[in-house]
């Protein structure tokens, strides 16, 4: 009799390995076919090694592994199958309707019990001291198989004895315990797209190569470790893993570097973390994962962690170790004494986009009902504010249309200012797969980025518009769609205000914005813009990303809302494939803003002069709440140097090294009473600190992240936190100090009050979260389980806004004395402001801050690669070592802030978004010559570090 | 006074064997004797044993005179060779020689009587007749007409050309390709080097109608970059094909497009496996891919394709301009048709004979060949390259059909036959199978990737008489699981030699092992 097993295939809610990919057939049938006497029905295409492993039959395999297509070379997984000819690998041949399938008999065992033989005539039997011992698959199936000896003896040719590559710091390559199964060369291809893998020489002499022979440091390889995570043996291990063994446990946890926010199930031994492997369920990454993520989680424990709070009267002070109790009431009666004597608004916060939502929701409610006033910021404020603004003035909601996954749905992808390969390297990968199944690409940027040209990719139209000119490009698409007719009637009439259309159509349609009239300051030739433009608005689904390269302009808001516009137009809103999709910079932007840490808006973003959210909230907090919104970043530094804003609590943000225009922000941190600063490291702002509260990394701490995708994934914490106080506690700690009523015990109870006064969140638990995994809001009820797409019938503020954006050029512009562009932007291995990467081995990728330049430029100015530039701008004067290349388009300089000494944006202006006052990063005017030493803000700089480790290491 | 015509071929081995040479001495010798002579550079007729065999235009027809060498030339001159002379070397009327005679020359029916990349000479000895059929006529029918004759592909495998073809058609989508194996590799086989170094339109015409049967306008000749020469003639005859616009956007002008290019192989035998033939083609490592997909369904490029050999697609030319009914009625029951056996090795008189299917080894090796080259007794036989069965006195009578070879656990193949007299040591033979699959295996699946060096080993072990019996049974094992596991042909028969070498010649394996000094 045969047992029956209805259709599910659970891949999607199990770790386990189910030896091919799903198949998801468009058609959507299924087959019923008959393994080892079981009856199973599968999606049309499902192997028969997969479908056997749904019914719960192991079929011993080593090639084949579920994250990358089917190879077919290891030959373990025969299978007999009635009327067909010999034994077919189970992993390329797709089950068929009453196919009868035999996994086990007499032949087949003996077979593999041969087949693995040979494997292990070529294998060091070495296992008891093999770092994979344990976690090798090649035991495993010799373990189930049942090999007893090898016959041919072990003196024949081999591969043992073969140098390792250590040339990563993170994984070794070790030839000898390779079985040349390829998963590593087809995750490298498949999954990351890099191609930096791949199989040299012919029969028993195959072996894997990192690029042409090199090493893998030498080689293409981006590290993002899909190769190891691939391999079925030690050949490609984690070093960490070699160093420490296997760990004991392992808790799923949530990524703190960029805003895909991507799962990792931490491998721990007590409190050591001994590897970090990217979460196969998780629906933001689906088990890939960069080399950030990864890797680069080192600085948790590094020996600059300050984890003792610290306090002094004076900046030129040695710090003085305090305990706990004594930091918050130092800091508490600082703050109080302000408030006294310059007034209740002389005092303020800023959040961090790197902490919790939990934390964030605690800053400014401690600012809104222990400072009582609205001078709450966050870091948002210098990259995602226009998108905040611009998609709520269209769409209704300040968040991201789309899931990740969505683009494999789409037909054309433009990427306007992202570079997704190196800023969110997991989703560029996911959409470099859909660009290699053949969607169209088209990227605007100043830069030449990886997704320009990269191995297998080659975006169809390149348009290399000069910094500054978004806004023109914009309205050049929208005029030709226009003009061409290649609008989406139908969707304009059933979404969009019709009178704000009209009104916008009779502007886009002027001669001014056609493109042959742009081309002057974008510098796109007119054609290949018209081409662009009809290869988006005609493809049946368009999906737009864009980057800090979009919103980090004085039009920042204005280039949004063309964004926005562009997409109502073409009818690209509302569906999978489509939307418009902010790549958030940092793991918990989204949330930070959603927690309502913004002078004018409480969470929700609900604004401050609303009475009835007011009222909510006044009474649930059981406080006045001010209606005027409060100071923003920018008006806090030119309020302190005004001398009227005195005291400032800033936790996780290094706004003396990422904010614009440094020298004016540390005259403003200088000017300050009391600065307390909640952090790991001694950043830059530290260095003008009162008060040092030690902050905790996301090992150490729960809570959640909500990624660019809107989606809340848990942070759970695998170690305790190095200072004694996990960064939701020092608020509560700081907050009771200053009279503050509050009593958390967990940050789930956090989470509930968000949620009882949001009506967004009103369904987030999480409870909710550990049952289903992550939930993208909105999510608005208990049986809600999130919006994976957003403005699906219609949008948030009902009809869809047509906003007119005029191009109103920056005023930042070039000059006879500052002759070039600058932009500055991200790379792969470093993050945002460096704290955490520079103190991780991915200084190996990234060891300084340099200079691109052209050519042209360079040869103009007697530069030539590696020689000390100078970067002068109105706002200051840097010192950089010159890359020359041709990335970068003449007259444009690119560069990087990830090192504090670079002094990137002492060179940056106080130029900003004309709505949210997002600073203008990416266009400053400068003049570059040859120097031989660095600029006097280096050296003050140099002084200035000098000086405060002695007084961090002279203290008492 | 008109000149006389004097035919000396141009193909591989003729040139090999002094044929440019040899031109160059009549040319030289007819001058000084102030004879007109128009030297006619054509092919080889396949009888190797004779090149370079020059022919000369008379009354009574062509007649041949060879082997020549340079130094024979003053002497012909003297014999009067230009008006069919006497001379030992003459071998009277080429087309009455029975060795050619006797066989039924139907695609090489233009084999050294043509010139190669003239298009006239093959318009006139009847080629086109079945492209100018085909462009008038259905795909299906076209599909139809192949079924009916029963080709099967003469690459080895022996598939069905009709059902392969009606798969391709079947397939929706305008994007199909041809593809033609010409990665020649078998040992002792040159059919294909034949085809397309003398008579290259013969392949050019049978992808154009594949092209029109299918749907298909691009085609591909992946070639064996071993094969300069015909590299080099298959692209004039291709350029002279465009020119008579036989190819190109409308073919014999009736509108429909075929285009074809020759693209040359890296040197890996494997690439004459189609579907790791196809990954070459797309520009990737030469390695074989699982099926399904067919590569009828996902071939090139993932479109559906048509990968025939050589030899398949010349024979359409012939099917067309005949009848599939006509070819079918050659050959015995399923193997219908002609085949071209390549006689090579160890043999007296190795050349290219085309016959019907079911002629026996015997006839091929004694009445065609004359027995072996030293004269001494033919001890084995390789029949189908590398990969076939050796076969002994024994089973020289079985009828060379698809059938009666599988039967004795042998195949056909391409129809390459290399002859061994009794000298050889199948022993050696054996290990040479096993080392033949090492060299040349792709290293995508671990039996042929591990197996055929450990084969090696094993071998050797029982060669050096070391555990001898629980070698060979080690080696009956690994012979199994190479058959059984390997992804493709070639680590999947490497068994074939290996197992007729021990069983047929097991006393081989029991000698001393020779002792170094």
């Amino acid at each position: 009799m045969s047992s029956s097993v209805e259709f599910f295939d659970p891949a999607a809610d199990s770790n386990k390995d189910y030896g091919t990919p799903i198949s998801e057939p468009a058609s959507g049938n299924t087959v019923q076919l008959s393994i080892d006497g079981k009856a199973i029905t599968v999606p049309e295409g499902t192997s028969v090694m997969r479908a056997a492993s749904i019914a719960g039959i192991d079929i011993p395999k080593l090639c084949a592994t579920d994250s990358v297509s089917a190879f077919g070379s290891c030959r373990l997984c025969m299978v007999a199958i009635e009327g067909v000819r010999g034994l077919p690998a189970s992993c390329t041949t797709p089950a068929r309707e009453g196919m009868v399938v035999r996994t086990q008999n007499k032949q087949l065992s003996k077979l593999r019990r041969n087949v693995l033989e040979l494997y292990l005539s070529d294998h060091p039997l070495d296992c008891l001291m093999c770092p994979s011992n344990g976690d090798c698959e090649l035991q495993d199936v010799a373990g189930k198989i049942g090999v007893r000896e090898v016959r041919y003896g072990l003196d024949g040719k081999h591969h043992l004895g073969q140098e390792k590559d250590r040339s990563n710091p993170y994984f070794t390559f070790n030839p000898s315990k390779c079985i040349v199964c390829s998963r590593c060369v087809r995750a490298c291809q498949e999954i990351q797209g890099q191609f930096a893998i791949s199989l040299t020489g012919r029969g028993f002499d195959s072996k894997i190569s990192a690029g042409q022979e090199q090493s893998f440091m030498e080689s293409d390889c981006v590290s993002c470790g899909a190769c190891v995570k691939a391999c079925p043996t030690s050949a490609l291990i984690e070093n960490s893993i070699i160093k420490h063994g296997r760990g004991h446990d392992s808790i799923t946890t949530t990524c703190a570097y960029c805003g895909v926010g991507c799962n990792f199930d931490v491998q721990v031994k007590g409190e050591q973390v001994v590897n970090m492997t990217p979460t196969k369920t998780s629906k933001a990454n689906h088990g890939h994962s960069c080399v950030k993520g990864r890797f680069a989680y080192g600085y948790a424990t590094h020996k600059d962690r300050i984890k003792t709070p610290m306090i002094r009267e004076h900046i030129d002070h040695p710090w003085k170790k305090v305990s706990w109790e004594e930091a918050f009431s130092f800091a508490a009666q600082k703050m109080k004494g302000i408030q006294e004597k310059y007034g209740v608004n002389a005092i303020g916060g800023v959040a961090s986009s790197r902490c919790s939502n939990e934390e964030a929701y605690l800053m400014q409610k401690l600012i809104r009902t222990g400072f009582k006033n609205n001078n709450i910021d966050n870091c948002a404020r210098v990259c995602h504010s226009p998108t905040g603004y611009g998609l709520k003035t269209t769409l209704g909601e300040s968040a991201g249309t789309q899931t990740f996954d969505s683009v494999m749905k789409a037909d054309v992808v433009m990427l306007i200012g992202t570079n997704p390969a190196s800023a969110h390297p997991v989703f560029g990968s996911l959409l470099k797969k859909r660009i290699r199944q053949g969607a169209g690409l088209i990227v605007v940027d100043p830069l030449q980025t990886q997704l320009v040209k990269s191995p297998h990719i080659k975006a169809n139209h390149h348009l290399q518009l000069r910094p500054g000119s978004n806004v023109a490009f914009i309205n050049a698409m929208a005029h030709v769609i226009v003009e061409e007719g290649l609008e989406n009637d139908g969707f304009i009439q059933d979404r969009c205000d019709q009178k704000a259309y009209k009104l916008w159509r009779e502007f886009i349609a002027t001669p001014e914005n056609a493109p042959e009239a742009t081309e002057a300051y974008t510098g796109i030739p007119a054609e290949e813009l018209r081409k662009a433009a009809r290869l988006f608005a005609k493809a049946p689904n368009s999906a737009i990303y864009y980057g800090l390269g979009v919103t980090e302009h004085s039009q920042g808001s204005t280039m949004v809302m063309g964004i926005a516009n562009l997409s109502m137009l073409t009818g690209n809103l509302g569906r999978e494939g489509v939307g418009v999709n902010p790549m958030r910079g940092q793991n918990n932007v989204q949330g930070a803003c959603d927690m309502g840490t913004f002078p004018h808006e409480l969470p929700g973003y609900r604004h401050v002069s609303d009475p009835s959210a007011r009222g909510q909230f006044r009474k649930a907090w059981n406080t006045t709440l001010p209606d005027e919104p409060g100071l923003r970043i920018l008006d806090m530094f030119n309020a302190a140097t005004d001398g009227t804003f005195k005291g400032l609590y800033v936790q996780g943000e290094d706004v003396a090294q990422s904010d614009p225009d440094t020298q004016h922000v540390e005259a403003a941190l200088g000017s300050l009473e009391c600065l307390i600063v909640q952090d790991l490291f001694l950043n830059e702002t530290a260095k003008f600190a009162h008060v040092f509260l030690p902050g905790s990394s996301f090992l150490e701490k729960n809570g959640t992240f909500t990624n660019a995708e809107r989606r809340i994934s848990r942070v759970r914490q695998v170690m305790h936190p190095l200072g004694g106080l996990e960064d939701w506690e020092v608020t509560c700690g700081l907050a009771k100090a200053l009279d503050c009523d509050w009593d958390y015990s967990h940050p789930s109870e956090i989470m509930a009050e968000v949620a009882s006064l949001t009506p967004t969140f009103a369904g987030v638990s999480y409870d909710k979260i550990d049952r289903i995994g992550s939930i993208q809001w909105p999510c608005t009820s208990e049986e809600h389980e999130g919006t994976p797409i957003m403005h699906k019938d219609m949008f948030v503020r009902g009809d869809g806004f047509f906003a007119l954006t005029p191009f109103i050029p920056s005023d930042e512009k070039t000059s006879r004395k500052y002759p070039l562009l600058l932009t500055t932007g991200r790379i792969l291995s470093q993050y945002n402001v460096g704290a955490q990467t520079r103190r991780t081995a991915n200084t190996e990728w990234h060891p300084e801050d340099t200079l691109k330049i052209h050519p042209h430029d360079a040869e103009a100015r007697g530069i030539q690669h590696d020689d000390k530039v100078s970067i002068s701008s109105r706002a200051g004067t840097t010192v950089l070592k010159a890359e020359v290349t041709t990335k970068v388009q003449p007259g444009v300089l690119h560069t990087t802030f990830h090192h504090p000494v670079s002094g990137t944006n002492v060179i940056t202006t106080d130029n900003s978004d004309w709505a949210t006052s997002c600073p203008e990063f990416k266009v400053t005017a400068v003049q570059a010559r040859k120097v031989t030493q660095p600029s006097q803000w280096q050296r003050r700089f140099y002084q200035r570090h000098e000086d405060q480790l002695g007084n961090l290491h002279g203290q008492n | 006074m008109s000149s006389i015509k004097v035919y000396v071929p141009t193909d591989t081995t003729s040139v090999s064997l002094g044929a440019d040479k040899v031109a160059a001495a009549i040319k030289q010798q007819a001058e000084n004797n102030k004879v007109a002579v128009d030297i006619v550079r054509t092919s080889t007729r396949g009888m190797f044993w004779l090149e370079p065999l020059i022919e000369v235009e008379t009354r009574e027809g062509r007649i041949g005179y060879g082997p020549v060498e340079p130094h024979n030339v003053d002497a012909l001159f003297t014999a009067g060779f230009l008006e069919g002379g006497d001379h030992p070397l003459r071998v009277g009327k080429v087309d009455d020689i029975p060795w050619l005679a006797e066989q039924q020359r139907r695609m090489f029916r233009r084999l050294g009587a043509t010139r190669p990349t003239s298009l006239d000479d093959y318009h006139e000895t009847g080629g086109l007749k079945g492209l100018e059929k085909a462009i008038h006529m259905v795909p299906q029918a076209i599909v139809d007409e192949i079924k009916t004759s029963g080709l099967r592909g003469r690459g080895g495998a022996g598939f069905p050309t009709g059902i392969k073809w009606q798969t391709v058609l079947d397939c929706s989508g305008s994007e199909k390709y041809i593809v033609c194996n010409a990665d020649e590799g078998d040992s002792g086989t040159f059919a294909d080097r034949l085809v397309m170094e003398c008579d290259p339109y013969s392949l050019i015409e049978g992808m154009i109608i594949a092209g029109l049967a299918v749907g298909a306008e691009q085609g591909y000749i992946y070639l064996r970059c071993e094969y300069p020469r015909a590299h080099k003639i298959l692209n004039q005859a291709i350029e002279t094909a465009y020119a008579e616009k036989i190819l190109g956007d409308s073919v014999l002008g009736k509108g429909k497009r075929f285009d074809l290019e020759v693209r040359l192989a890296a040197g890996a035998y494997v690439c004459g496996e189609e579907t790791s033939l196809l990954e070459s083609l797309e520009g990737k490592r030469g390695l074989v891919r699982a099926k399904p997909p067919l590569p009828a369904i996902e071939g090139l490029f993932g479109k559906p394709t048509i990968v025939n050999n050589v030899l398949s697609l010349t024979a359409v030319s012939d099917i067309l301009a005949t009848s599939g009914g006509e070819y079918q009625a050659l050959g015995v029951g399923r193997s219908t048709g002609t085949m071209q056996f390549q006689l090579a090795g160890n043999i007296k008189r190795g050349g290219l004979v085309e016959v019907p299917f079911g002629i026996s080894l015997e006839e091929l090796l004694y009445d065609y060949g004359g027995g072996s080259a030293s004269g001494r007794p033919i001890r084995a036989v390789q029949v189908g390259g590398p990969l076939g069965s050796y076969l002994t006195e024994a089973e020289f009578d079985t009828p060379m059909t698809y059938e009666e070879f599988t039967e004795i656990g042998a195949v056909l193949g391409h129809g390459g036959i290399v002859v061994f007299d009794d000298t050889v040591d199948m022993a050696q033979q054996a290990r040479f199978a096993m080392e033949f699959c090492a060299a040349e295996s792709c290293g995508k699946c671990t039996p042929c990737r591990i197996g055929s060096t450990r084969g090696v080993e094993v071998i050797d072990r029982i060669i050096n008489n070391e555990d001898r019996e629980q070698n060979i049974e080690l080696l009956h094992d690994l012979c199994d699981t190479m058959d059984a596991a390997s992804l493709c042909a070639l680590g999947g028969m490497t068994s074939l030699p290996v197992r007729s070498a021990i069983q047929y010649f097991h006393i081989d394996f029991e000698k001393e092992p020779e002792v170094n000094p």
